[in-house]
């Protein structure tokens, strides 16, 4: 196991998208240490602001300290696993296709943005566009699988096409806005005009009713079967708001009708 | 000689073959639908010889073992190619699970690439454009609207190259006698994962022979074990008895069927059955040549 431990201190973002299983296995924690991070505009050894001990050979990386100004961990991994113990900074697991990432405190913004694949797990808060697509994208997260136990921001899931993220306390606004397909789980109440502009795709809401814009149309009360295999496996994966959700029935609203209309939104309403 | 219970096994094999097998996960609301699905859906599935596929209900399933949590039961389903078989399931699963209140499909076999049939991603089109996919750690479902709300199936299923045609014959002084073994047999198989007995109440009266004198059919009475015929043909039947079943066992591999075998024949053995016997081609249809005397051993 490769260990990182932070110590910097500076208020200038540090770029650090060589933290990952993929670039550092094979190398000795010296020469882990040489490797080029971006500090403002100048290029710094990584050993500048993490001790470095360890070896990544295994793919396991655990990183301790306050990170919340390091971008881009595990940016673009495919394998292995990163645990941050403490705060993780923006731009966590972009574009991963792999592996997975655990982080034991809040994480900032853009977290999963156009991941493929592989698994995210803040047991902390999370920032704006979880999953989301970048700015003039047309896609965001396309596969893979984010759980976030705290709260989130606004435009979780932006242009999301497939995979699964979970909220499990409050979100912002405009969640799933221009959803193409997948699945977003909230457990805590939403922001306003969720679900605006999506063309497939699932948003469940367990906690409070949607605030769902006047083109989204109700269909029926039921119990669909997916939810079960659904929190089934958050279950597995510990997520903590599915542990003791049991309830299965739901209101189904069709929508949005100003795009394609074959997205759904879930709301739970009872046992 | 070998004798168990005072019947005689005789020194004989089962011939079996391969056949491709497929294991369905079939859950619904509450364990009697799950059974009425699977019941339906392993329904005229008795031979290859007159059916699409060879297929019955391997088991109950409880709830924290399925995937959707409810109650279940597995079916496996058996057809001499993978073509045949994802042609029988979809068909199988379209008409009887689709149809039926509740049920939902998954698949029970590990995935191995091009070893699949594809289920629910064929079942689809019957959701008009309005079905839903949904993916989930490399495994796809399908949600086709129906009028009760979705029918749930997993898009792909796993195959294994399975064993079919494990069989042993009930030589009985009596027709109870008889079908009393059977009985017996099938509900000490029925305990045993991995094979189903596709016939109905797990065993056939009418065992066949290939061929016949009319050209145009396949298969025909074996006449060598019918009691009525004792007198006109060289029968394998000894002179007190007077009835034969004949047990036939599918399984997803060659011990699965050796285990039910075994277990089925030592069930069977009891007074008034005369003798264990087995059925076969003088080896040459099908590759698994299953000895009685060393399956007992």
């Amino acid at each position: 196991m490769l260990q990182l431990r932070y110590y910097g201190t500076s208020n200038i973002p540090v770029e650090a998208e060589g933290i990952t299983p993929d670039q550092l296995a094979g190398k000795s924690a010296a020469e882990i240490a040489t490797v080029p991070v971006q500090h403002g505009n100048a290029q710094v050894p990584l050993g500048e602001f993490f001790h470095v001990t360890g070896s990544a050979d295994d793919g396991d990386i655990r990183i301790d300290g306050d990170c919340s100004r390091v971008k881009w961990i595990g940016a673009g991994m495919t394998r292995g696993r990163i645990v941050i113990d403490g705060a993780a900074g923006m731009h966590l697991g972009s574009e991963m296709r792999g592996g997975e990432i655990h982080v034991y405190g809040p994480a900032g913004d853009w977290v999963g943005a156009e991941m493929r694949g592989g698994r995210i797990h803040v047991h902390g808060h999370a920032g704006h566009l979880v999953g989301g697509a970048y700015r003039g994208s047309p896609k965001g997260m396309r596969g893979g699988v984010i759980l976030v136990d705290g709260q989130a921001g606004n435009e979780i899931g932006s242009g999301m096409r497939r995979g699964l993220i979970a909220i499990g306390g409050p979100s912002g606004d405009f969640v799933g806005i221009s959803l193409i397909a997948g699945s977003i789980f909230l457990f805590g109440p939403t922001g306003l005009r969720t679900g605006a502009g999506m063309k497939r795709g699932t948003i469940a809401a367990f906690s409070e009713r949607p605030k769902l814009l006047p083109t989204f149309r109700y269909d029926c009360t039921y119990q669909p079967v997916f939810m079960r295999i659904y929190l089934r496996q958050l279950r597995q994966w510990g997520f903590p708001p599915a542990q003791l959700e049991s309830r299965q029935t739901f209101e189904r609203w069709s929508g949005d009708l100003v795009a394609l209309g074959k997205g759904e939104v879930l709301y739970c309403v009872g046992p | 000689m070998l004798t168990i219970e005072g019947t005689t096994i005789d020194d004989t094999f089962a011939e079996a073959f391969p056949m491709t097998a497929a294991r369905l996960i079939v859950t619904a609301e509450t364990p009697d639908w799950a059974w009425t699905a699977g019941q339906m859906a392993t329904g005229y599935a008795a031979s290859v010889i007159g059916c699409d596929a060879e297929a019955g209900i391997e088991r109950t399933i409880p709830p924290e073992e399925t995937p959707d949590g409810r109650p279940g039961i597995s079916l496996l389903m058996f057809a001499f190619s993978r073509d045949a078989l994802q042609k029988a399931v979809v068909n199988r699963v379209g008409q009887c699970i689709l149809t039926c209140a509740t049920a939902a499909c998954y698949n029970g076999l590990p995935i191995v690439k091009d070893k699949t049939i594809r289920v629910g991603g064929n079942l689809r089109y019957f959701g008009d454009g309005f079905q839903f996919s949904k993916k989930l750690e490399g495994r796809r479902f399908w949600r086709i609207p129906v009028m009760d709300g979705e029918f749930t199936c997993e898009d792909v299923f796993g195959t294994v190259k399975g064993v079919a045609g494990g069989n042993f014959l009930i030589l009985g002084e009596t027709q109870a006698q008889a079908l009393a073994a059977a009985e017996a047999a099938v509900a000490a198989i029925r305990s045993l994962t991995g094979v189903i007995l596709p016939f109905p109440g797990g065993f056939v009266r009418s065992g066949s022979k290939v061929g016949s004198r009319y050209k145009k059919l396949k298969a025909s009475t074996n006449d060598v074990f019918c009691p009525t015929l004792k007198g006109l043909v060289k029968t394998e039947l000894p002179p007190e008895a007077n009835a034969a079943y004949e047990i036939v066992i599918d399984g997803v591999d060659l011990a699965a069927v050796e285990q039910a075998m075994r277990v089925g024949i030592r069930a069977a053995c009891r007074p008034g059955v005369s003798r264990i016997s087995a059925g076969n081609y003088g080896g040459k249809l099908g590759p698994f040549h299953l000895r009685l005397h060393q399956l007992l051993r």
